[in-house]
């Protein structure tokens, strides 16, 4: 039986939360076909929880191919891991997160196996009739949506954005089988080589974020970012900047949200003496709740937005802040 | 050493403008450019040349007129540029531009390392560096955002992931897939403009690359785009204005209540 695949990821033996939005992904698709949902998992002494985890949230089959040279994403190693799984099982479809890792492993994979990859999609459906899957991703920066679908190649891949659906639930009482198998002789042969990692110094993580507070260019001046911060600091959110703010210096790269920084989707965003040009549109249109201050009643962003004030940001800021601070709560 | 830049000609984003009523994307009379993730490849290929006295060749899949593009990373200071343009080519998805690029690469030596951008502002996949470096049997970096050394044939790099900086080595020859700060892309200059100008720029078809047929265009492609739809994105906008006093302190008020309402 060819069956539904995910890509769950690991980090030092503990499996990522990403991998159980997969999984909800997965259950769809799995029920609507009539087919097995089946995790594999690429690492070094992966707990055995983790895999019961996998195991609880909706996977069948658990596969586990462990190996030292595996401990950290490497794009051979796992390439061939993947190859191999895919010569062993067959799979129908393998669906990995649209993460560093997701995103670089898949078409490298892709490629070698001859199969089609549809990237950081955001609908999965199974295709009445014909049974293939139907993958919806954004494109031209969220202003159009595209359905793509692979009718003859095998596997079918995706990846899929981040964020785009919630994690599935831990069920008591399932049942399923735990594989580990041992890494094909290929992981020795990579030709990257793991140095270290440096965790980022300030909390950036944009796209885990479930609140962005973005500045834009009507923050004026670097010393004004600690405005923005202080209400970021407040709503537990993490700070956000256009690229005009990243060009001029005031934040880092990483803050960059639009088509050349990232996509975001959190549940709340709220831009601050950000504009809306299109390249910034496309990177937060798609967020679930849109607050925007700026000056100007004509800027771009008041179209996507839910809320806006027309006003100074200097003005504004200071009396939210004030009566968040006097626990004017919102949560 | 010998570095290959790959990049894309797309649309010029920045004088698109968004038809407020339909959300669409006007694209009348909107000019072609390199794609803005490029440039970034091209600099990082120009700073290794600097350091390393490479040989810079400039690549680029897509029809006659990204010819321009060439030009441009020439102007900036790449060496050579080759296009690959055959009608046949048409409707490649990206494993069929992976495959096509892959051949076009081998068809001119040995590269020690191929850049590319993250991805295109178009397609916006990013999946053609990681599937052009499989299509070679080349490892492949994304997400670089420093080049730190290259010795001995090791390249030592650091790429942006999920929370952190992960730091790599890599023999080559292989790809690299660089992002923004990799550094700020340099100007052409008035030499290299007029090189770009007199510079012939050869064109690979498919009769130069003896491809097979069955791997390009549409019926090489392994995905189809079935429907393309506009998002529904519905929302009104509540709108206050905040100028006086008063008005800023209810603005705020609504916004608190807002979000309470919301759940968010």
């Amino acid at each position: 039986m060819k069956n539904i695949w995910i890509l769950a990821e690991q980090d030092g033996g503990q499996i990522k939360s990403v991998s159980y939005e997969l999984l909800t992904r997965g259950r769809k698709l799995a029920e609507k076909s009539g087919r097995k949902l089946c995790a594999m998992v690429f690492g070094h002494n992966i707990s055995e929880d983790g895999l019961n985890e996998l195991i609880a949230r909706g996977a069948e089959r658990v596969v586990a191919v462990e190996a030292p040279e595996l401990a950290h994403f490497l794009v051979e190693s796992y390439a061939a891991c993947m190859l191999e799984l895919i010569k062993k099982y067959h799979p129908e479809i393998i669906l990995a997160a649209a993460s560093t890792t997701g995103r670089t492993l898949m078409p490298y994979v892709a490629m070698t196996a001859n199969a089609g990859l549809t990237a950081d999609c955001t609908e999965l459906d199974i295709e009445d009739g014909t049974g293939l899957l139907l993958q919806t991703r954004p494109a031209i920066g969220g202003n159009i949506m595209a359905t793509i679908k692979c009718p003859e190649h095998r596997p079918q891949m995706s990846t899929v954005r981040p964020k785009s659906t919630p994690q599935s639930p831990r069920q008591k009482g399932r049942n399923g089988e735990i594989i580990r198998l041992p890494a094909p002789a290929e992981v020795n042969k990579t030709r990257v080589f793991y140095e270290g990692f440096e965790p980022d110094t300030e909390e950036v993580n944009l796209q885990d974020a479930e609140r962005i507070v973005v500045v834009g260019r009507g923050i004026k001046k670097a010393e004004n970012i600690k405005l923005a911060r202080e209400l970021a600091d407040l709503l537990g959110a993490a700070l956000g900047a256009s690229r005009e703010v990243v060009d001029r210096g005031w934040l880092s790269y990483p803050h960059q949200i639009g088509l050349s920084g990232k996509t975001v989707t959190p549940k709340l965003y709220i831009g601050l003496g950000v504009s809306g040009a299109i390249q910034h549109l496309a990177g937060m249109q798609t967020s679930e709740r849109i607050i925007a201050v700026n000056k100007d009643p004509e800027a771009q962003i008041f179209h996507v937005a839910d809320f806006g004030i027309v006003g100074d940001l200097f003005d504004i800021l200071p009396v939210l802040i004030e009566k968040l601070k006097k626990g004017e709560k919102i949560c | 050493m010998r570095i290959a830049v790959c990049i894309k000609q797309v649309p010029e984003t920045k004088s698109v403008k968004m038809d407020p009523e339909t959300r669409t994307v006007i694209r009348q009379g909107v000019q072609s450019i390199i794609n803005p993730l490029d440039l970034y490849a091209i600099e990082a290929a120009l700073e290794l040349k600097e350091r390393c006295a490479a040989q810079v060749v400039a690549i680029s899949m897509g029809p006659p007129q990204a010819v321009s593009a060439l030009k441009e990373a020439v102007a900036m200071g790449s060496d050579e540029a080759v296009l690959v343009s055959d009608r046949a080519f048409a409707g490649s998805d990206t494993w069929a531009t992976s495959y096509i690029l892959a051949a076009a690469l081998k068809n001119l030596g040995a590269f020690d390392l191929v850049l590319c951008g993250e991805r295109a502002t178009d397609g916006d996949t990013g999946q053609v560096g990681p599937e052009t470096a499989a299509a070679l049997d080349l490892p492949v970096i994304t997400y670089v955002n420093h080049i730190h050394e290259l010795r001995d044939g090791i390249l030592k790099v650091s790429r942006l992931v999920e929370g952190g900086t992960e730091k790599l080595s890599m023999r080559l020859p292989g790809v690299l897939a660089v992002v923004k700060e990799i550094g700020e892309p340099r100007l052409p200059t008035f030499r290299g403009k007029l090189k770009a100008k007199s510079l012939e720029i050869p064109s690979f078809s498919l009769e130069t690359l003896q491809l097979d047929k069955s791997r390009i265009g549409l019926k090489g492609s392994p995905t189809r785009v079935v429907k393309i739809f506009q998002p529904e994105i519905v929302r009104s906008c509540e709108m206050l204005t905040a100028e006086t006093e008063e008005q800023t302190v209810k603005a705020v008020d609504s916004l608190l209540a807002f979000l309470e309402d919301r759940a968010v």
